[in-house]
């Protein structure tokens, strides 16, 4: 167990530098340049000897290969830097941010299993009845809706019908429970819609397979009460597969962020990279990605190691 | 029951006897027999096609505007009414269709396309080869999917192809595992061996003998991708880094340009969502429908 988390925490630094090259490669082959955006935008008028200048000043004019270990060098000593365009430093940005994004992607995640579960195991027990059609239809709708139409909406019929729209300062929960909490509720609901009907599918056709088992059949047989066995028998056994997808919602809510968070005006981190990466601002926007694969291979590592505590049939070797 | 039967078998593989017309076309009508939903998504899809192809036929100019037409509801000049500078909605709705469908489908058989044949590679030659590419895989996957896309369209700027190669680079992985786990298990079946005990060269064995045992799965993949590819483009347009804002788009229409509009003209926010999902759920009914079929272990679930 032991020696299987360290081999996977080594893969996952390994999976984590490879990001670093890719996005690093990616940021500099682009035709944009943050030089441009310093020096206000690209039509704007400035001498050749400025722009060396200041390409100097920023430690681009060094090679690519060097530049690299220089940001890598700083990033290992948690020395995150400063953004390019601003000069405000990107940790305390981070750090303000971040509480941000993880309620968002905690109230989604949540909403989605709270009501995605339940749906998929009554869809299985009621197979193919009218209500089974009727839940899958309108499940498979909300994997078609995009999110960023289902907040358009919701801000929409605000609007129109309720007086009411999206609040433009951030409450902090401390400050503001209350406020705080239905600031976040819509644009969670518009994201944890679509991850509900996920859950619920693959819900669906796990328990589907489970009930099928002769040790279903045997549980009914010795006379348990119906609840009992399909909580205690059927359940457990199909939420194996779910729980790696409620794993992959925890990661994709990293890059829905980007869209609710506009949506909704909220300050978290995808609106900060929407916004970095509009300016060219390249150690913002390294830095973010990294933290946001850093978060991705945390979640896949967590999610392989819960399997051994749900199924004790698993190990790790 | 028995006719039907031999169709699925058809569809799910490769039949020997009959033409492939004849099998092609008793595949469709089984399909469309047995599985109602699939061919309802077909119809959606079908329809858009239509729509995007007829587009310069069944309506006006997207981008001629008329400022005194602006904020008209629908009527029966503008069916689906006029947006803040008086462009008609259907007009861009339809070629809207054009850049949603050619993105979803071109960018699918790229990724998809490239993904399983890389997939196919890693798995026939494995050793270095295969931990080299997996371990980009697990990079590629490792960056959230809209944030890789755009990071790459940042850096390619924006044009429609540049939105296929952004959404498509970002499909790549899922197509490589699933192929590479599927070539894995037939690599060591007894036909392979048997191919290379007769000789035959790397390229014949992958190509004539791996392949066609992949296509299924690829199949379920590349068609579960359609959908998420169409949402990804809406998604980019939407945040104003996909295609130019000079060609109508689902999601272009959708993003902050025309946002503060809404509330006076809630055309312009619904009509557009609502082809978004129409097309969108169209390729799901029928990519669940096609893995039905196609998967012999969900068979019947």
């Amino acid at each position: 167990m032991l020696q299987y988390t360290l081999r996977r925490l080594f893969l996952g630094l390994l999976t984590a530098l490879l990001v670093s090259v890719i996005v690093f490669v990616i940021l500099r082959i682009a035709p944009g340049d943050v030089v441009d955006v310093i020096l206000g935008g690209e039509d704007a008028f400035y001498s050749q000897e400025t722009e060396e200048l200041l390409r100097e000043q920023l430690g681009l004019n060094k090679p690519l290969y060097e530049q690299y270990f220089i940001f890598m060098y700083d990033f290992v000593r948690l020395d995150w830097g400063e953004s390019l365009v601003d000069s405000k430093p990107i940790w305390p940005q981070i750090q303000q941010k971040l509480p941000i994004t993880l309620q968002l992607a905690i109230m989604t995640v949540a909403l989605a299993v709270f009501f995605g579960i339940p749906v998929g195991v009554i869809m299985a027990l009621r197979q193919d009845s009218w209500l089974d059609y009727f839940l899958r239809i309108v499940s498979l709708g909300g994997l078609s809706i995009p999110s960023f139409w289902t907040g358009t909406m919701i801000i929409l019929i605000g609007t129109l019908y309720f007086n009411w729209s999206p609040r433009l300062e951030y409450v902090s929960p401390w400050a503001d429970p209350r406020g705080n909490f239905i600031m976040f509720l819509w644009p969670a609901l518009a994201t944890g819609w679509v991850s509900q009907a996920t859950k619920a599918r693959m819900m669906r056709s796990t328990m589907l397979e489970v009930l099928r088992q002769d040790y279903i059949r045997t549980a009914h047989a010795k006379g348990l009460r119906y609840m009992v066995v399909v909580y205690r028998h059927a359940m457990k056994n199909a939420l194996l597969p779910v729980v790696t997808i409620i794993g992959i919602t925890v990661a994709l809510t990293v890059g829905g962020s980007v869209i609710m968070e506009t949506i909704f005006l909220l300050p978290g981190m995808g609106s900060f990279l929407v916004y970095s990466l509009s300016r060219w601002d390249y150690p913002a926007v390294q830095t973010l990605v990294l933290f946001f694969a850093g978060w991705i291979v945390v979640t896949n590592l967590l999610v392989d190691l819960s399997y051994g505590w749900l199924d004790p049939r698993v190990r790790y070797d | 029951m028995a006719a039907q039967q031999e169709g699925m078998e058809v569809l799910g593989r490769r039949g020997e006897r009959a033409p492939l017309g004849v099998r092609m076309y008793k595949g469709t009508v089984t399909f469309l027999r047995r599985k109602p939903l699939g061919a309802a998504g077909a119809l959606i899809i079908l329809f858009m096609i239509v729509l995007a192809l007829a587009a310069p036929l069944i309506a006006g100019d997207p981008n001629e505007w008329n400022l005194s037409d602006n904020f008209l509801a629908p009527s029966a000049q503008y069916w689906m009414g006029t947006n803040d500078v008086g462009q008609d909605i259907w007009a861009q709705i339809v070629n809207g269709a054009r850049v949603s469908l050619y993105v979803g489908i071109l960018s699918v058989a790229f990724g998809s396309g490239s993904g399983g044949i890389l997939g196919l590679a890693s798995a026939y030659y494995g050793g270095k080869v295969d931990v080299v590419m997996q371990r980009i895989m697990d990079a590629l996957m490792s960056i959230p999917t809209l944030i890789l896309a755009l990071a790459i369209m940042a850096a390619l700027g924006g044009s429609v192809n540049n939105v296929v190669l952004a959404i498509g680079i970002v499909q790549i992985p899922r197509a490589n595992r699933i192929v590479r786990s599927q070539a894995l298990a037939v690599k060591e079946s007894e036909f392979a061996l048997a191919a290379r005990s007769i000789g035959a060269g790397d390229m014949r064995i992958m190509l004539q003998h791996i392949m066609p045992q992949c296509v299924a799965p690829w199949l379920i993949i590349a068609s579960a991708g359609l959908g998420t590819a169409i949402i990804s483009e809406a998604s980019l347009s939407f945040l104003g880094m996909g295609v130019p804002p000079t060609t109508p788009t689902w999601g272009g229409m959708l993003s902050q340009r025309g946002r503060e509009y809404f509330a006076l003209a809630p055309q312009m926010a619904i009509f557009p969502g609502i082809a978004i999902s129409l097309a969108v759920y169209g390729f799901n009914l029928f990519g669940d429908a096609l893995r039905d079929v196609l998967d012999p272990r969900l068979r019947g679930t």
